[in-house]
C-alpha cells in the first residue's frame, strides 16, 4: 500500500502520538501498524469511507476501545510522556484529559446543569461556588450561556439536537481536557447547527487539541489544518489540510477527495 | 444566519494582501518615473527589487484563493471576490513588470542628455499612476462609480499615447541621430500605456465583484483603425 506521512512534529508540538498502533476485533485486524503524531492546539480531521478504521483509530486515543470485549491493542499511544496503552494506566485520568464526544448528542436525561457537573462531582469536586463558575464557563465557551442560562435546571433532553451537542461539548471541555476527540459530531445535525459546531470548534482549538472524524470531507476543509486519510485500516496519507487538499501525494487520496473513489 | 468567522477572517486576510500588492504597484509606478525623469539608476535598480516583492505577493496570493477555493467552497458574492483576486492580481504584476522595462530603458540612457526635456510622459505617467490608485482604491472600497470612472480615463492616457508618439516620429524625422532615445521613449510611451489598460481591466473585474457582470469597458474601436497613406 503507497502511504504517505509528511508530518513530523517538535516535541513540545506534539499533543498524543502513536506508535506502530495495531487494533484487532477478534480476527480482524482494524489499524494497521499505525504511527502518527498530532499537532498541539489545532485540529487535525480523519477522513476515510466507512469502514477504514478512523473511528476505531480515534478510540483508541483515550482507551475507548477497551469497552468492546473483543478489541486487542498492541503499541504504543503517547500522551504527557507516558504510555496510556500501559495496562496500569488509570483511565478516569486519562478520559479525563483526552475527552470525547460522539456522533449523536447523547446529553444525560438530566438537567443542563447536571449534565455539566457529572464528571466533576465524579472527580470529587462539590463546592457550589467553584461547580457554578465551571458550568458558566464551560457554557460559554460553546456559545450556549445565553440561550439556557435562565433554564439551567430544565431537563437537557429539551434543548434541540445542535444545542445538546454543543451542550455535550461543553460537558467535555468541564473536566479542563487537554484533547478533545470528536466522532462525526455534526453528522446528525442540520447545516445551520453544524455550522455554529465548526464556528466553535475553531474558537476552541486556541485552548484545546482537536481530533475529529468526518465524513463531510468539505467540513474537514474548512476547519482543520491537517488531514488524514484512512483506508481499509492504514493510514494512506497525513499532511497539511491545504496540501491534501490541493496537492495529495498518494492517487487513492486524489479520488477520494475528487469523489471518485470506487 | 450562521456566521463563517474562520472564512471571514481568511477573505480579510486575502484583501489586505492584495491591499499591500496594490501599495507596492503604486510605488513602482512612482519610482519608474522619479528615475526615468532623474536618470537615478540607483532608484531603478530599486524598483527590479520591489518587482521581486511583488511577484511573490503574486504567488501568495494566488495559493490563498486556490486554498480557499479547494476548502471553503465559495459561491455566489465569496466565489466572485475569490475570482476577482486571482484575476487583478495578473494585471497588478504586469503593472510592475512595465515599470522595471521602464527602469530597464533608463539605466540604458542614464549617460546620456536626454533628446528632449521630458514633458508629457510624465504627465502620462500621472495620468496612468492616478488610474492605477483609483482602480486598486476602487477594489478596495468596492466603488462601481470609481471603478467606471477609470475605464473611462484610459481615454487620457491613450490620447498621450498617441500624443508622444507622432512627436517622437518627428523628432526622428529632422534627425535620425535621434532614433535611439526617441525609439526607447515611445516604448516608455506604450508600457504607461498598457498600464492604463491593466488598470481598466481591475476596473472590469471590481465591477464585476460588485455586480456580478463582467463588461468590457476598454474603448478601443478596431473597426475605426484606417490603413496609414
Amino acid at each position: 500500500m503507497v502511504t504517505c506521512n509528511n508530518i513530523s512534529l517538535d516535541q513540545k508540538d506534539i499533543a498524543i502520538e502513536t506508535r506502530d498502533l495495531n487494533i484487532y476485533y477478534g480476527s480482524k485486524h482494524a489499524i494497521k501498524n499505525l504511527s502518527m503524531q498530532i499537532k498541539k492546539l489545532d485540529i487535525t480531521a480523519f477522513i476515510g469511507p466507512s469502514g477504514c478504521g478512523k473511528s476505531t483509530y480515534l478510540r483508541a486515543l483515550n482507551r475507548m476501545n477497551d469497552l468492546i470485549p473483543i478489541t486487542k491493542t498492541t503499541g504504543k499511544i503517547l500522551f504527557d510522556g507516558i504510555n496510556i496503552n500501559d495496562k496500569n494506566v488509570d483511565l478516569a485520568t486519562i478520559r479525563q484529559k483526552i475527552g470525547m464526544v460522539w456522533q449523536k448528542p447523547n446529553p444525560f436525561n438530566k438537567s443542563i446543569y447536571e449534565n455539566i457537573v457529572f464528571a466533576l462531582k465524579y472527580y470529587g469536586i462539590r463546592q457550589k461556588q467553584i461547580l457554578d463558575e465551571i458550568v458558566e464557563d464551560s457554557l460559554r465557551k460553546v456559545a450556549l450561556w445565553d440561550e439556557v442560562k435562565d433554564r439551567l435546571h430544565k431537563s437537557a433532553l429539551a434543548l434541540s439536537g445542535g444545542q445538546q451537542q454543543r451542550l455535550c461539548i461543553a460537558r467535555a471541555i468541564a473536566t479542563k481536557p487537554e484533547i478533545l476527540l470528536l466522532d462525526e459530531p455534526t453528522s446528525a445535525l442540520d447545516p445551520i447547527s453544524s455550522g455554529k459546531i465548526e464556528e466553535l470548534l475553531f474558537e476552541l482549538k486556541q485552548d484545546y487539541t482537536i481530533i475529529i472524524v468526518t465524513h463531510n470531507m468539505q467540513q474537514a476543509g474548512r476547519i482543520s489544518s491537517y488531514t488524514a486519510f484512512f483506508l481499509l485500516g492504514d493510514l494512506i496519507e497525513y499532511d497539511e489540510t491545504n496540501v491534501i487538499f490541493t496537492n495529495p501525494v498518494v492517487d487513492k487520496t486524489n479520488d477520494y477527495i475528487m469523489g471518485r473513489f470506487g | 444566519m450562521v456566521s463563517r468567522h474562520y472564512f471571514d477572517l481568511e477573505l480579510e486576510s486575502l484583501h489586505q494582501d492584495l491591499v499591500e500588492m496594490g501599495s507596492k504597484v503604486q510605488e513602482s509606478i512612482d519610482n519608474a518615473i522619479n528615475a526615468l525623469k532623474n536618470q537615478d539608476v540607483e532608484l531603478s535598480r530599486q524598483v527590479f527589487k520591489n518587482d521581486d516583492i511583488i511577484d511573490e505577493l503574486e504567488h501568495k496570493i494566488e495559493r490563498k484563493c486556490i486554498n480557499l477555493i479547494a476548502r471553503q467552497q465559495p459561491l455566489a458574492k465569496d466565489l466572485r471576490s475569490i475570482s476577482t483576486a486571482l484575476k487583478i492580481i495578473t494585471d497588478m504584476e504586469r503593472i510592475a513588470d512595465h515599470s522595471a522595462d521602464i527602469c530597464e530603458l533608463t539605466i540604458k540612457m542614464a549617460d546620456q542628455k536626454y533628446i528632449k526635456p521630458l514633458i508629457d510622459i510624465p504627465k502620462m505617467a500621472e495620468a496612468a499612476k492616478k488610474m492605477v490608485n483609483n482602480a486598486i482604491h476602487a477594489y478596495v472600497t468596492q466603488n462601481v462609480e470609481l471603478a467606471e470612472k477609470v475605464c473611462a480615463d484610459d481615454d487620457i492616457v491613450d490620447d498621450y499615447f498617441v500624443k508622444v508618439v507622432d512627436e517622437l516620429r518627428e523628432l526622428i524625422r529632422e534627425n535620425p541621430d535621434v532614433v535611439y532615445q526617441a525609439t526607447n521613449f515611445i516604448l516608455v510611451a506604450k508600457y504607461l500605456e498598457r498600464m492604463g489598460d491593466h488598470a481598466t481591466n481591475i476596473s472590469e473585474w471590481v465591477i464585476y465583484n460588485v455586480t456580478g457582470v463582467h463588461k468590457d469597458l476598454n474603448h478601443d474601436d478596431l473597426t475605426k483603425i484606417k490603413v496609414n497613406k
